[in-house]
């Protein structure tokens, strides 16, 4: 739903990175995306097409996108799984007593820079 | 591509956001204000409240509100006529605000300072959720039309929050809501949240929640 708020956020870091660095090109940006961070990476993808030729720092770069699966861990019966699947209820033991390992990551990985 | 080089960055879309999130946080214990983040759907009854709120706390405290909204500045208006210092933020389309609009809104209520400042987010039960603005309290509404399955449809929203005010309690009968019902449906997510029940119309049920919320002020301040 604020994914364009989202991408206007990335390219500011993406300015702050290259100015720290020296950059004044960039060819790609990786964004990690997780499973359930709330971020629809079409609606992602969309903005930063519609953004990036705003921005002569980006405006060639291509963007990468990593999903990350999300994934739940059991403390009843210590084991992962499924978090998309099952919820906030372990399908090993039943206990609601889980928590999530990962998959509500929303992170700029790395960029290749001119 | 061989003429790239790769940088490694690993920033976070949260750890760029809690920076100005702590920058709300220091500001406001070094100018000793109580931030309150207030969230609920569009017609939750937020400014409602929020003038029952004025109105109790007014004597005691000086308060000052930031209206976030996508546009126009009606609740501005309401609040600033309630004795409230407003200052109106439009998100610029945003569904939400974070730590640098909130830190840029603050500027504008200083350098003397309300010691009581709350934040009228956007109203949407998904967004806000995500963003920590900094606050003392994060405060919110469900209101009785929208129905006691909320907590389960909105759970991070229900997660997040510290306080819960039922609004429109009026209309239980009305609309069907089971306080009973809503209770149950939150305790899994959020099992020590206090929920208030209250009618911004009527002010019944707002002196509990106030004494409450006045102690949390007490205790920051």
């Amino acid at each position: 739903m604020h994914e364009l708020g989202v991408v206007t956020h990335v390219i500011r870091t993406l300015e702050e990175v290259a100015q720290e660095n020296d950059v004044t090109k960039i060819g790609s940006v990786t964004l990690t995306v997780g499973e359930v961070s709330g971020i629809v990476t079409e609606q992602i993808i969309d903005c930063w097409n519609w953004f990036k030729k705003k921005t002569p720092l980006v405006c060639e770069a291509e963007l990468k996108i990593e999903p990350v699966p999300a994934v739940t861990w059991c403390t009843a019966c210590e084991q992962t799984y499924e978090t998309v699947k099952y919820g906030k209820t372990c399908p090993h033991c039943g206990s609601k007593e889980t928590y999530l390992l990962q998959g509500s990551e929303f992170a700029i990985k790395e960029i290749e820079a001119e | 591509m061989a003429a790239f080089e790769t940088i490694d960055v690993r920033v976070g879309l949260e750890e760029e956001n809690e920076k100005y999130a702590a920058q709300v946080r220091e500001l406001c214990a070094g100018e000793g204000i109580f931030l309150i983040n207030l969230m609920a759907s569009p017609g939750a009854g937020k400014t409602t409240v929020l003038c029952r709120i004025i109105d109790a706390l007014k004597e005691e405290f000086s308060i000052g509100v930031m209206e976030a909204d996508v546009d126009a500045d009606v609740d501005a208006v309401t609040v600033s006529e309630r004795g409230a210092r407003a200052v109106q933020l439009h998100t610029g389309g945003s569904c939400h605000m974070d730590g640098r609009m909130t830190l840029e809104g603050l500027a504008h209520l200083g350098p003397d300072y309300p010691q009581v400042v709350v934040l009228e987010n956007v109203g949407n039960l998904v967004c806000p959720a995500e963003f920590d603005v900094g606050s003392n309290l994060k405060l919110m509404i469900l209101s009785v039309p929208e129905g006691d399955d909320k907590p389960l449809k909105y759970p991070l929203m229900f997660t997040v929050s510290e306080c819960l005010l039922v609004n429109k309690i009026d209309t239980a009968q009305i609309f069907d809501f089971d306080l009973e019902k809503c209770r149950a449906n939150l305790k899994p997510i959020n099992p020590q949240m206090p929920v208030f029940p209250v009618s911004g119309k009527t002010g019944e049920g707002m002196e509990p929640f106030i004494a409450w919320l006045k102690e949390r002020i007490h205790e920051s301040h």
